[in-house]
């Protein structure tokens, strides 16, 4: 790599020049997140046929399903960050890893609270020790012992540097611990009830589901970004 | 580098040994939280032999948790910590001597009275061997990935609960693999499967782990 | 042997120092001088490695410490502010640990030799006080052939015989030709090659 375009990645790398780039990503994502939610539930709640089996509650998926998602994407993402941030030694990469949290973290709950709702009206019961649902929950631990952790540091150098660590080793944990609640799943097998099944695809339930996917990954992006600024305006 | 090793586990046990206290309270613990189901959730014997796994499980998995307090912070307050950083061996090295001292301490103990406990839920005898071999596997795993989050939260306030925080989604899939172990035995299918599996975190973590507590050793320490 | 290239440490959001450079070569005595929080702790722990500066960087024989590691660690002795002694031990048993730790074989007379010389009890630690404990620290100097000696305040606590004492050692470390980096606050009439001075503090 030539030092010329070496130069180039680490420009956006300082947090000072990163700010206002942050700020119209973050106008233009909130924007699409917006309009994408809006296509997104107009899909879902209008378009798409009513089920079967479970009537109109089953549209509940059209937030959970994509809440899910993001909160797997954005720790692999966080983690990333922090891996970033570890090998380099910059800062922003830290500040990026700490932002990304408190939403993964949301759509983590998003996605426990909707899946508790469903529940209800589905199966009778709040709460369901299904696979799917308590691996949310670990993640929710997860996210929130980053947070803790980095909250409970003084020095702010150590407190990124903890947290990345402790991101780092969540993400290689995240597959084992899946999977081994999985196996836990089917081990105590009780009333077969698989909350998250969805009910078969029609195309345009998956359309609605991509839509609102989208939607919360600019929302993400767009929250993210500002929470960033917020970081770096109290850091520098 | 071995010399410095077993330099410091004998050294940990010779501390441990003349602090027993401080070792036995943890291993009371252990007894007395395995206890406390029984007085919760009544003692109908077949509620009891069902749920046996899981709590003796549970409870080893709090009290390996509560003893990783001792594992560096007694070293870091008086400095020691610091000449081991210094010393002739890579930190990676240190820690894996200092979580066996741990494990030897507080997890082996763990394997040799978890048998009192199954005693007092009436686990089927056929068991009992099924258990301690999955103690046996599964705390030196939880000795090694608490140590991970003992030197992330080195010397901070409300250090022993954030500790339980960091450390307690980790170990879920040893406590999932080790209950179900014994519930698989107990359902007359083999256990087997479920044993190399702790096995093989065994070898994940002693293999990744001194890595990880080294980094975060060093990052507690700037 | 031992050089500091503009050296910048910062503590949360304060700089400590910047800029802090010099040559350390055999049989020298440096003295790290400033006021309380001007950093005189945390620059000793960079010279060790156990901190990372912000800025600059540290040379042994040349070559960063940062890629020497172990290296460079066997070479030194730090005695920092903490004694660095169990409690629970006794002062040769806290002493043989130390020895083992930092690679070094010492034989049981070196040991009960120098704790003797330094006028250490052989009671449990716990049961000595401060300045018996600190004179069990600096009972490393003696056993070990390092070439460097990096001491954080290691006349605090000491009587006037353990100043003196002190004082003879690190002298004749420099006459050996290895090299002494010390942080004090008191004036301890020791010869000092040199002074780097940190300033009035944060």
């Amino acid at each position: 790599m030539n030092p010329n375009s070496t130069l180039r990645w680490f420009w956006f790398a300082s947090p000072q020049t990163f700010f206002p780039l942050a700020g119209t990503i973050a106008r233009w994502c909130a924007a699409a997140a917006a309009l994408l939610a809006l296509g997104g539930l107009y899909v879902g709640l209008v378009v798409a046929p009513t089920d079967a089996q479970q009537g109109e509650v089953y549209r509940i998926i059209f937030i959970h399903v994509p809440a899910a998602w993001m909160s797997m994407f954005i720790y692999v993402v966080m983690a990333g960050w922090a891996a970033m941030g570890l090998a380099f030694n910059t800062r922003l990469s830290f500040m990026m890893a700490q932002a990304l949290a408190p939403t993964g973290a949301l759509f983590t709950f998003i996605a426990l609270w909707t899946g508790s709702l469903w529940g209800r009206p589905t199966w009778g019961t709040y709460w369901v020790w299904d696979a799917r649902l308590t691996s949310e929950l670990i993640l929710l631990f997860l996210y929130l012992g980053f947070m803790a952790l980095h909250a409970a540091i003084d020095d702010p150098r150590r407190a990124d540097r903890a947290s990345a660590l402790l991101a780092i080793v969540g993400a290689v944990n995240v597959p084992i611990i899946y999977y081994s609640v999985q196996w836990w799943n089917t081990l105590h097998q009780g009333a077969s009830v698989s909350i998250t099944r969805a009910p078969s695809m029609a195309a345009t339930m998956l359309t609605g589901m991509l839509l609102m996917a989208l939607a919360f990954w600019a929302y993400s992006i767009a929250a993210v970004l500002v929470r960033v600024r917020c970081i770096i305006r109290e850091r520098e | 580098m071995l010399a410095v090793a077993r330099t410091l586990v004998h050294r940990d046990l010779l501390l441990a040994l003349r602090r027993r206290s401080d070792v036995g309270t943890a291993l009371l613990f252990f007894v007395i939280v395995a206890s406390l189901f029984p007085l919760g959730v009544g003692a109908e014997p077949n509620l009891l032999r069902a749920i046996s796994p899981g709590v003796i499980w549970v409870a080893a998995l709090l009290s390996s948790m509560l003893s990783l307090g001792r594992l560096f912070a007694a070293d870091h307050a008086d400095g020691t910590l610091e000449q081991m950083l210094l010393g002739a061996a890579p930190l990676g090295v240190v820690a894996m001597a200092k979580c066996l001292a741990h494990w030897l301490v507080s997890g082996l103990p763990l394997v040799a009275i978890a048998p009192l406990i199954a005693l007092q839920y009436d686990l089927a005898p056929g068991l009992y061997g099924v258990l301690a071999l999955s103690l046996l596997l599964g705390t030196p795993v939880l000795s090694l990935i608490g140590a991970i989050g003992a030197a992330l939260t080195l010397g901070l306030r409300g250090g022993g609960v954030l500790l339980a925080l960091l450390v307690l989604p980790l170990y879920v899939p040893v406590l999932i693999l080790g209950a179900g172990a014994v519930e698989m035995a107990g359902a007359g299918l083999q256990p087997d499967g479920q044993l190399l599996l702790l096995g093989a975190l065994l070898v994940l973590a002693a293999a990744f782990s001194p890595w990880a507590i080294a980094a975060a050793l060093r990052i507690s320490m700037e | 042997m031992l050089e500091a290239a503009e050296l910048e440490c910062e503590r949360g959001a304060r700089t400590l120092f910047r800029g802090i450079s010099f040559v350390l070569r055999a049989g020298e005595l440096l003295r790290v001088a400033g006021a309380n929080g001007s950093g005189k702790t945390s620059l000793l722990r960079i010279l060790c490695g156990l901190a990372r500066p912000s800025a600059g960087a540290v040379r042994w024989k040349g070559q960063p410490i940062a890629g020497l590691k172990e290296d460079y660690t066997r070479e030194l002795v730090y005695v920092g502010h903490a004694p660095a002694v169990k409690d629970d031990l006794t002062p040769r048993e806290n002493l043989e640990i130390s020895c083992r730790i930092a690679g070094r074989a010492a034989s049981g007379e070196a040991l009960a030799a120098a704790l003797a010389r330094l006028g250490v009890p052989e009671l449990p630690v716990r049961k000595l006080s401060q300045g018996q404990r600190r004179r069990a620290a600096l009972a490393r100097l003696l056993v070990s052939d390092a070439l460097l000696w990096l001491l954080d305040e290691p006349f605090a606590t000491l009587d006037a015989e353990g100043i003196s004492n002190l004082n003879g050692l690190m002298e004749k470390q420099a006459d050996r030709g290895g090299a002494v980096v010390y942080t004090t606050h008191q004036e301890v009439g020791i010869r000092s090659t040199r002074v780097v001075d940190l300033g009035a503090g944060a």
